[in-house]
């Protein structure tokens, strides 16, 4: 076990891998000469070469459709799309072309390829660089897409992804990049459509993925210290598949759930994840599944407005306070009256 | 425009020097036999469409016989195709046994894809037709990226990758151009232009209506060759995988036409009756055929005997296809994922998420504890 940043697990799971696996390569914009947007393929030039590092143009549909091409003839690509708003750019390669090769063709082609991509806002960049849109991967059979919350995840769901013979979006996050966690040293792949109780509890479950599973996991710390709360979380860590079955089990258990998500409300992540809950716990449910998402608007540049669009902690726990009141277990109670930490 | 693609395409060559006669008639009759297999075969298609035998769209390589004869001649057993919508020539002629051709066309499971692809996806991995694309554009990055794969370990395949006049309009074609070159990637873009995106003309869709010169903005070499001409085609397109297969890609235009409509549904009603007159007398096989019994490489009877060996072709292939088991619908979630994956959706339209639960919740739990 060694503590290191989100960032550098990626970074030493890449370079093991390619030290591993002759056909892993990188393409990307940015990634060999300038070592990244975000520094993830840093030294990674040097050690390996032009050839199993590319830099590509800017042309996302290109370099995208062209590790698909390389993937179909058995190599193992691993692209860098700079932020998943550029992605928007290679639809087409990655839903009608990488997600539909293995079907379209009864089985003959397999495209086994990693799409690595950072999602999240709060950086004040506005609204075309603030998205969180991994539910267009979501939504698509063939795909798969994972949204590791941890460094650990982020090793064990890089590995899964890179020795998966199918495409994987692999959604990372620019809030999570810094942040530091136990990471196993030992060389074991997690399974793609498992989601993970990461905190057990029974009063609650507070479901997350990516960014939101950490915030779900500080209020959930949070609430315990301050209210006595006793709340489980679920990291969706797999977002297609989605694993049904782990979130409604803890609901079957705690009878209540908020979602948390960092993309929009309507037809969002947390859509799915609460018609699921209703399908499978209905009758288990003491109250309705609540979501908390960012406001529904193209992300405004003005931190305050920023900062209004994109979910808190604070909203997180008014949801919480909210529901279990439904519940009728627990009083709402306004957050500065009880100390809670912000 | 469809005249003026026909202006555009060159004299038909000169033909073969009397000292290579024997083995070079021998091929000029292998071309003739693939042009009226390919003819033949998509006239076959076009009747089980009309009899309801094949759905979806179908589209035929129709009037682009000689231009898919003369390609597919030039490259080797292990070169790669990637291809369009309008693939079922190429199909034929890379080898795969019409059988399975026109079994993908009916949708059963002897198909070349398994009935999972129908007319525009067909794919076979052994005779290395790597698919036909339904998107236009869709299949430039793909190609590019085969042929990175295969500079990326050193081999000397190629990657042809056919495309239409339309096809050049696409962002997907400047991408993957640039990339190509600017990698010096094993891989020939090759342009049919039949003269018509659907209805909608060369001169009303290309700034640069001379497509093969889009070449220039890349370094790329290009050249245009007439589309009637098999024989003019294999030299153009032996030439290109040559230049490929040295590093240096290529883009080279061929001009010919599209003797019905975009696919077989489509009457044509955008073309003006001159033209329609003109189709009537430009047909490549006719063409070719008369150059070739003029230059006494074939004759009557020649041309009797390759009409009859076709027919059996393809009508024991429509034969085939008709006896092929259609796909079980127990097969539907077979191909979603290669790498098996937990929860994986795996429901029928209408099937519930989890299993109802026994009502009222927990009697049942409870009863069976009792009587255990």
């Amino acid at each position: 076990m060694t503590i290191m940043t989100y960032r550098q697990a990626l970074h030493d799971t890449l370079r093991a891998e390619m030290l591993r696996d002759e056909r892993v390569f990188l393409m990307g914009e940015e990634i060999g000469v300038f070592e990244g947007s975000y520094k993830i393929t840093a030294g990674l030039l040097k050690e390996f070469g032009d050839k199993r590092v590319r830099d590509t143009p800017i042309a996302e549909e290109g370099f995208a459709g062209a590790a698909i091409g390389a993937a179909m003839l058995g190599l193992r690509p691993v692209i860098e799309m700079m932020t998943i708003n550029f992605s928007m750019l290679a639809l087409d390669q990655i839903i009608n072309h990488a997600a539909k090769i293995y079907g379209m063709f009864g089985g003959q082609a397999r495209v086994p390829l990693v799409i690595r991509t950072p999602g999240g806002g709060g950086q004040q960049l506005g609204a075309t660089h603030s998205q969180n849109i991994e539910l267009f991967y979501a939504f698509v059979p063939g795909m798969k897409v994972v949204a590791p919350s941890t460094p650990a995840d982020a090793k064990a769901l890089l590995l899964a992804a890179i020795r998966d013979d199918d495409p994987v979006l692999f959604l990372e996050n620019l809030g999570l990049y810094n942040t530091k966690g136990d990471v196993p040293d030992a060389d074991a792949p997690a399974e793609i459509g498992r989601a993970s109780v990461t905190r057990p509890g029974n009063d609650l479950t507070l479901i997350g993925y990516s960014r939101m599973a950490h915030v779900a996991s500080e209020v959930a710390a949070s609430l315990a210290a301050s209210d006595g709360l006793d709340i489980e979380v679920v990291d969706l860590r797999s977002l297609r598949p989605l694993d049904r079955a782990t979130l409604v089990e803890s609901v079957k258990k705690t009878h209540a759930a908020v979602v948390l998500e960092d993309d929009w409300l309507t037809y969002g992540i947390g859509a799915e994840v609460a018609a699921s809950i209703s399908d499978g716990a209905f009758d288990y449910l003491d109250a309705p599944v609540r979501r908390v998402a960012m406001a529904e608007v193209p992300m405004p540049y003005a931190k305050p407005l920023e900062t209004a669009a994109l979910p808190s902690r604070d909203d997180v726990i008014g949801a919480i306070r909210q529901t279990l009141a439904a519940v009728g277990r627990r009083a709402p109670r306004p957050a500065a009256a009880n100390g809670v930490a912000q | 425009m469809a005249s003026q693609a026909r202006q555009r395409r060159s004299a038909p060559q000169a033909p073969p020097a009397q000292d290579a006669a024997g083995e070079r008639d021998g091929q000029l009759r292998a071309f003739y036999r693939d042009m009226v297999l390919i003819r033949r075969f998509e006239e076959r298609a076009a009747r089980a469409y009309t009899d309801a035998l094949v759905g979806g769209y179908c589209h035929l390589n129709l009037g682009e016989e000689a231009a898919v004869v003369g390609l597919m001649s030039a490259l080797r057993p292990t070169d790669y195709l990637f291809t369009n919508y309008r693939e079922h020539g190429y199909a034929l002629l890379r080898g795969i046994d019409p059988n399975r051709v026109m079994a993908e066309l009916y949708g059963r499971v002897d198909g070349v894809s398994k009935g999972w692809g129908g007319s525009m996806h067909m794919f076979d991995m052994t005779h290395r037709l790597l698919g036909g694309y339904g998107i236009v554009g869709g299949q430039l990055p793909l190609a590019t990226g085969a042929a990175l794969a295969i500079d990326y370990r050193g081999g000397d395949d190629v990657v042809l990758c056919t495309l239409g006049d339309g096809t050049a309009a696409i962002g997907a074609f400047h991408e993957s151009l640039n990339i190509a070159a600017l990698w010096n990637l094993p891989v020939v873009f090759v342009i049919i232009n039949n003269g018509l995106g659907m209805g909608t003309t060369v001169a009303h869709s290309s700034a640069e209506p001379d497509l093969y010169k889009r070449g220039a903005a890349y370094r790329m070499a290009s050249a245009r060759v007439d589309g009637f001409d098999p024989v003019a085609v294999r030299e153009a397109a032996v030439k290109a995988v040559e230049a490929a297969r040295g590093g240096r890609p290529y883009l080279l235009e061929v001009v010919t036409e599209r003797l019905r409509g975009h696919s077989v549904v489509d009457p044509a009603k955008y073309r003006t009756a001159d033209e329609v007159e003109r189709l009537k007398h430009e047909d490549p096989i006719q063409i070719f055929g008369s150059k070739l019994t003029a230059d006494g490489v074939l004759d009557a009877d020649a041309i009797a005997a390759i009409e009859a060996e076709v027919a059996g072709v393809v009508t024991a292939a429509a034969d085939f296809a008709a006896r092929s088991p259609h796909p079980e619908v127990a097969t539907l979630f077979d191909y979603t994922y290669a790498t098996p994956v937990p929860n994986d959706s795996r429901r029928l339209p209408g099937q519930p998420l989890f299993e109802p639960l026994p009502f009222p919740a927990g009697t049942a739990a409870t009863s069976a504890g009792v009587s255990a």
